[in-house]
């Protein structure tokens, strides 16, 4: 299932296709109660595309070839369309995100259909990540553990404490993924408690650290492709991403943590990707 | 000082014997495994244990993970740190799932010098609240070991409450077949029933052998399991008696008695309860004999406090 091809071009014009087909996603998923993690979901879709449909070894087996642990809990709109490009869950599904009595919670607990941790409260996931890492390698196993975090999450100690051990268990099956956002619930995280430069701290506890744009599915393969090669230390990719990328009707939003839109607006926006996706079709 | 033979190191024959017999297994620490009798089990299996340093959230939380790859982890430190520090990894990372982990709290109540920082009085409190947790209060060397496999066997997230070094032996282990969840009637005296649990139910047996309590025929049931509350023993143990004390190695708040109390009153079973525990304040600083005696948990004091009770119907709590 997994591509490995040596020559990623036509995979990332693929993956560019699945990151349109999550973002859609994630629009339609907002637009049926008109709100929702809306910045968050578009900023992590080339991301999660990557991961859904090229990095990540049987990801929707039970147990899965590799383990995929979402720290930051309110981005959980993000895998339910990342997992949705796959078709584990239908539109209909999806749609009933953030309802009364759905199971698709803004941000659910473990236990929910690609949920590995319960995510919600921020700084814990990157610990329970390396804990599977090393669970996995003591069991003898080569599964590799990619856990999404924020960067805001730089400032929970708990997520210093993981990145403190990590290296010193030599977890070189665990790759720390940053959606390095510049954003936190109470504004920018620039503004809020500084928590640059994140690769060079990474790097200096120990990490094997690459930094790229999270938007250039290019740039996110190559990451992957060298992390893989890593011995001895875990790996960092460092994705600086903009919320609502993609969609410049929401990306006018600017670092809005929570979307609230009317109708005209979600319809904008999913015009805007049909354009993204034409522009893809179109012959070079 | 004790009364009792003494077992040493019990937890870490305990979890030695837990590992040899199943290989999912692991123990973490955060910088205090030669406090909490865990030396053994990372001698005799190295690859089995992860020493984290002092970062109790990211110990809870590996924890978690190690769970969630199909170990077994013991999470092993002193009860104020992992319960206080770590609270929301433990509600979080081990309980919502909920994870099959261990986290054992060394240092219970008073069994240290140092009021606040280590002596854990909350613990109890702070595990009970947190939705699918079973928390164990054994009393002595036999049933901390038996409770260590049994907390293993059971399934689900467990709080251990253990005590480390010498630890005083009451029951013979050729005839306790420890088992989470019920609790035992050790002595039927008809004047006043007492209720307790942990290192303070080894303080009320120690009164009964020392014979400060001749003149009052007492009895006693041990609540090894806190939670879940075997309420069905509980009420039928309250039932025989006018007046029963709860004596309890924890605050008076949120603990055993507390417990029980919410049990009966549930049931409207007007039996009056007398909580002698720690009262709403933080411990006291010195030796364990001393600290005892400040708290009346002394045989001498516990006869005085049961003596008042049975006397007078005990009035308001301290």
């Amino acid at each position: 299932m997994t591509m490995r091809s040596s020559d990623d071009t036509a995979a990332a014009e693929t993956l560019q296709r699945r990151a349109i087909d999550i973002r859609r996603l994630v629009v339609q998923m907002c637009a049926a109660r008109g709100q929702g993690y809306a910045g968050q979901g578009l900023e992590l879709a080339d991301l999660m595309a990557v991961l859904y449909h090229y990095e990540l070894r049987e990801p929707l087996a039970s147990p899965p070839g590799d383990h995929f642990v979402l720290s930051v809990g309110h981005s959980a709109i993000a895998l339910y369309a990342a997992l949705g490009s796959r078709d584990v869950f239908s539109l209909d599904e999806l749609r009933t995100y953030g309802g009364d009595g759905t199971h698709f919670e803004e941000s659910p607990l473990e236990g929910m259909t690609g949920f590995t941790v319960t995510g919600g409260s921020l700084g814990q996931g990157l610990s329970q990540a390396l804990g599977l890492a090393l669970g996995e390698r003591l069991l003898g196993s080569d599964r590799r553990v990619y856990c999404v975090f924020s960067d805001g999450e730089l400032q929970e100690g708990n997520t210093m404490e993981a990145i403190l051990a990590a290296p010193n268990f030599g977890a070189d099956n665990l790759v720390g993924l940053v959606d390095n956002n510049g954003e936190q619930a109470d504004g920018n995280t620039a503004e809020i408690m500084p928590v640059e430069p994140v690769d060079r701290r990474l790097a200096a506890f120990g990490w094997a650290v690459q930094r790229v744009d999270g938007h250039d599915i290019r740039a996110l393969l190559a990451a992957f492709n060298d992390a893989r090669t890593v011995r001895r230390r875990p790996q960092a990719i460092v994705c600086d991403t903009t919320p609502g990328h993609g969609v410049p009707v929401l990306a006018s939003f600017g670092r809005v943590h929570y979307v609230k839109a009317h109708e005209p607006v979600w319809e904008q926006a999913l015009a805007e990707l049909d354009e993204a996706r034409a522009r893809l079709d179109a012959p070079a | 000082m004790s009364h009792f033979d003494v077992v040493d190191q019990p937890f870490a024959d305990a979890i030695v014997a837990l590992g040899r017999r199943r290989d999912d297994v692991v123990v973490l620490t955060a910088d205090l495994a030669k406090w909490t009798d865990v030396g053994p089990f990372a001698e005799a299996f190295p690859d089995r244990f992860f020493q984290v340093g002092m970062a109790e959230q990211n110990l809870i939380g590996m924890a978690g993970g190690m769970a969630k790859a199909g170990l077994l982890p013991f999470a092993v430190t002193y009860g104020v740190f992992a319960t206080r520090r770590a609270f929301d990894q433990i509600a979080m990372a081990l309980c919502t799932g909920p994870s099959d982990a261990v986290v054992v709290g060394f240092l219970p109540g008073i069994t240290t010098r140092f009021p606040a920082t280590h002596q854990a009085l909350d613990d109890v409190a702070l595990m009970r609240v947190i939705p699918g947790m079973t928390v164990l209060d054994p009393a002595d060397a036999t049933e901390l070991t038996a409770a260590v496999a049994a907390a293993a066997d059971y399934g689900g997230p467990v709080y251990l409450r253990a005590r480390r070094s010498s630890v005083e032996q009451c029951f013979d282990p050729r005839e306790l077949a420890f088992t989470i969840g019920p609790a035992r009637e050790l002595a039927d005296g008809p004047d006043i029933g007492v209720v307790t649990s942990g290192y303070a139910c080894v303080w009320v047996l120690e009164a009964l052998r020392t014979a400060p309590l001749s003149d009052l025929d007492v009895g006693v049931l041990h609540v090894p399991t806190i939670k879940p509350l075997d309420e069905d023993t509980v009420a039928t143990f309250c039932r025989r008696y006018d007046r029963v004390t709860v004596v309890e190695n924890h605050t008076t708040i949120g603990g055993l008695g507390e417990a029980i109390a919410s049990a009966l009153a549930r049931r409207g079973q007007p039996t009056r309860i007398r909580m002698h525990g720690v009262p709403d304040r933080w411990g006291a600083y010195g030796t364990v004999e001393y600290i005892r005696r400040q708290f009346a948990f002394d045989p001498e004091g516990l006869a005085r406090t049961l003596a008042d009770h049975a006397r007078t119907g005990g009035g308001a709590d301290r």
